[in-house]
């Protein structure tokens, strides 16, 4: 009924037998999904525990430049910033990675270095995906010549709502091909799929195809991400391992502003897939201003009162 | 049999700090007396007692314990204001006072919520996101119906039954309050309410509350007591009706005393809630609504789910999930804003409950534990599943009324039903299933008040609840909860 039974990865040799297995995961209820996800923002995180969220959120963000203009001087910003996200206090963690496209990713590479901080580029003609594998592939490989540790690639949102999930798994095992050692995350574009069936599902092509990490959203539509979706594929990751022993990490990107959410996503992967997934390894917010959201309140819990939005830098 | 503590699980340890709720918004008095007549009256025979907070069995306040003596006069009071102001009330005007009350619980709704669980020791978070809110609700709803009963479906001018003796468990105290006096005063009636021994607080506070809100006296009167103070409240002459929520035992007695008299009854009782369970279930969500099913409140909920009928293809599955949840609930001070389970309401219960798992054990069932510490001091009892429970064990024929469930296992919908079906209770059940029409064949052949369909333990005053056989009779909730409180 809810996983294959399998000790390792399962090997999809038909489109058949993904669809047959996709199909045989079980249905998620919207009602009680949404109840469960607003329920566990009911936790009252306090004290040293959010103290502690608030730097392990930092260290989990993905801190996201993506728009049209960003100019090189905002990539070395950004940049700089990552490693360093408040000048004054050096116990603040650097945070995970940037995230730009793949032209600006060389720029990146050169600001940061051999530093912690990774370098993920958005590819696959994203965030649309709509363009030929071939066009897909070559995107990629702009990347990771150019030094990217990490891809963030985008399904095909039509091929799978029109049922051609073959195309989609294919599509995610060449480019995990082409990635070799980086890091694969797959954005689902949550938004697009709609129902949480759909995501369910999604989430299992894209473990099954070889994602490191499940991702929400590109932040380019309507709908990001949401706290039930997030708990969908929370579920998945943790029933993924479950049945084959694959960690796979999870992504929540677009629209996460503020650190009481951040903090309410924290307490879903606590409660949901558990303590394993706390870490920048397993799970990251793509986000921009919620940095400096995170930072003000980690200063507000040392000092005891509010602080000033530009006591950060913008970028 | 076997019992299995899990080891710390891979889960849950972002390892919360504490979060209490500040005891001190209870603004609690030193000691409250009878509410009869619009004022706070010291009992006639002097007598006390004290209500505990079963966390850490400290005494709370000390409270009148009201004799037959005190009860006539709360009768007497109700028949007066019943026969001079009451029933002289237009419908809209009854109205004014409900939407009162309701707007002053939602204002008080946080001293009301710590007063909830201080008295009954059911997490803060329950109290503070269901009991009050419903409580407010119930109030605002029935408001609605006050100036509208000629439209509810009983005849033109449907009247009154009179004074109305309405006895509450502990399980829901406010809650319990509000579902009783909300149609009741909608009707045009007045009350005489005896909240339980053990959580007798939050009516007290809600005496206050109806005299802020300048409802005339002797409309609600709320007296506090034992068993004996109910039973004279069920033999008094004076009272048109008993409303009464509580045990299927005390209940049949009030029945046989009851029937003698022209006195109308409603019943609501025990119940031994079947939560079936078939292979297609949204698995996630489903094992949610078991524990939430479950252990709600500690499990001291009459429409609680306590068996557990799996479709035997899962049972595996789904007990393995099952167990993995229990050890992630947070058992605790129910004063904590994080804490899921709290604690047992009185020595009492928690010794039948012990008496009850204790069975399960020697028949023969297989015991899982959660292994959470537990409080040295207050009345506690760690989450507990019994699986290959059988339809002749003890745990599954009676009610436990605590946060213990059996599991039992089927291989169709229709060995499902008969299972759910055989026990002498019927107030509620649930059926988990993504296919609708089997839910809808299912739904049709049990005996039970209310059946929740891929939910559990779902609460809203629009809707009738009530239950049939052993879990008693009449309903409230919705324009049904009117039908107890008209002469119909």
């Amino acid at each position: 009924m809810v996983i294959p039974d399998a000790s390792t990865m399962p090997a999809v040799e038909s489109e058949a037998q993904l669809r047959a297995l996709l199909a045989g995961l079980c249905g998620v209820d919207a009602v009680g999904a949404e109840a469960r996800a607003a329920k566990l923002a009911t936790r009252s995180i306090k004290r040293s525990t959010k103290r502690a969220a608030l730097d392990l959120a930092i260290s989990m963000v993905d801190l996201t430049a993506l728009e049209g203009a960003d100019s090189p001087g905002r990539i070395v910003s950004l940049c700089t910033k990552a490693m360093r996200p408040d000048p004054r206090d050096p116990r603040v963690p650097s945070v995970a990675a940037v995230c730009v496209y793949a032209d600006l990713v060389a720029q990146a590479r050169t600001v940061l270095g051999d530093s912690s901080v990774k370098v993920a580029a958005v590819a696959t003609a994203f965030p649309s995906g709509r363009a030929s594998l071939r066009v897909k592939l070559a995107d990629v490989s702009d990347a990771l010549d150019a030094g990217a540790d990490e891809v963030d690639m985008v399904i095909d949102r039509g091929a799978f709502l029109s049922g051609r999930v073959g195309q989609v798994f294919d599509e995610i095992v060449a480019v995990k091909e082409v990635c070799g050692r980086a890091q694969l995350k797959v954005i689902l574009e949550t938004g697009e799929l709609v129902t949480y069936d759909n995501v369910r599902r999604a989430s299992w092509l894209a473990m099954l195809g070889g994602a490191d990490f499940i991702k929400t959203s590109t932040g380019k539509v309507v709908v990001s991400a949401t706290t039930p979706v997030a708990l969908v594929m929370l579920e998945a990751v943790r029933d993924f391992a479950e049945s084959t022993g694959h960690l796979v990490g999870v992504k929540v990107a677009g629209g996460i502003r503020n650190s009481k959410d951040a903090i309410h996503y924290l307490v879903l992967v606590n409660e949901t897939a558990g303590s394993s997934w706390l870490t920048p390894d397993l799970f990251r917010f793509g986000a921009s201003s919620l940095l400096n959201d995170l930072l003000m309140q980690r200063l507000k819990q040392q000092r005891g009162a509010y602080v000033r939005p530009d006591e950060f830098s913008g970028d | 049999m076997t019992q299995h503590h899990l080891a710390n699980s891979e889960l849950g340890s972002l390892d919360y700090d504490p979060a209490p709720e500040s005891a001190q918004i209870a603004k609690l008095k030193g000691a409250y007396g009878l509410f009869i007549d619009g004022q706070f009256t010291d009992p006639t025979q002097h007598e006390q007692f004290a209500s505990l907070n079963p966390a850490t069995e400290e005494t709370l306040v000390t409270v009148a314990h009201a004799s037959a003596e005190d009860v006539d006069r709360a009768v007497a009071s109700a028949r007066k204001a019943y026969d001079t102001v009451w029933s002289k009330t237009t419908g809209a005007r009854r109205a004014k006072y409900l939407f009162r009350i309701a707007r002053i619980i939602q204002e008080r709704s946080r001293e009301l919520a710590v007063v909830e669980t201080l008295d009954n020791g059911k997490p803060i978070r329950e109290s503070r996101d269901v009991d009050i809110p419903l409580a407010a609700a119930h109030f605002f709803y029935y408001a609605g119906w006050a100036d509208k009963l000629d439209h509810a479906g009983f005849g033109a001018d449907p009247r009154p039954v009179g004074v109305c003796g309405q006895i509450i468990p502990w399980n829901f105290p406010l809650l319990m309050a509000a579902w009783k006096l909300a149609p009741a005063l909608a009707a045009g009636n007045t009350c005489v309410l005896k909240p339980a021994e053990t959580t007798p607080l939050s009516a007290l506070i809600l005496a206050e509350i109806l005299q802020q809100a300048e409802l005339p006296e002797g409309v609600v009167n709320i007296i506090t007591g034992d068993g004996s103070t109910g039973s004279a409240l069920v033999e008094h002459p004076g009272v048109d009706k008993i409303a009464f929520t509580g045990s299927t035992e005390v209940g049949r007695l009030i029945q046989q005393r009851v029937a003698t008299t022209t006195k109308r009854l409603t019943l609501e009782l025990g119940g031994n809630g079947a939560n079936i369970v078939f292979d297609d279930a949204p698995v996630d969500e489903m094992i949610e609504g078991i524990i939430d099913g479950i252990f709600f409140n500690q499990g001291h909920v009459c429409c609680a789910g306590s068996r557990l009928l799996v479709q035997e293809t899962i049972a595996d599955e789904v007990l393995r999930r099952l167990v993995r949840r229990v050890e992630q609930l947070r058992v605790g001070d129910p004063m904590d804003k994080n804490t899921d389970v709290g604690a047992i309401n009185s020595a009492a219960q928690l010794e039948r409950i012990k008496e009850l798992t204790a069975f399960g054990e020697s028949e023969g069932a297989t015991r899982y534990t959660s292994s959470c510490a537990l409080p040295d001091k207050g009345y506690w009892f760690a989450p507990t599943v019994f699986a290959d429970v059988t339809q002749s064990h003890r745990i599954a024929r009676e009610e436990i009324f605590g946060p213990v469930l059996s599991v039992l296992t089927f291989r169709t919908p229709e060995e499902a039903v008969a299972k759910a079906n055989n026990t002498n209770y019927g107030l509620a059940c649930g059926v988990w299933s993504e296919k609708g029409s089997r839910t809808l064949w299912v739904a049709q052949r049990l005996r039970a008040g209310v059946v929740w369909a891929n939910t559990y333990n779902r609460f809203d005053p629009t809707s009738p609840f009530g239950g049939v056989r052993e879990s008693g009779f009449g309903r409230e909730g919705g324009r049904h909860g009117l039908e107890a409180y008209l002469n119909v």
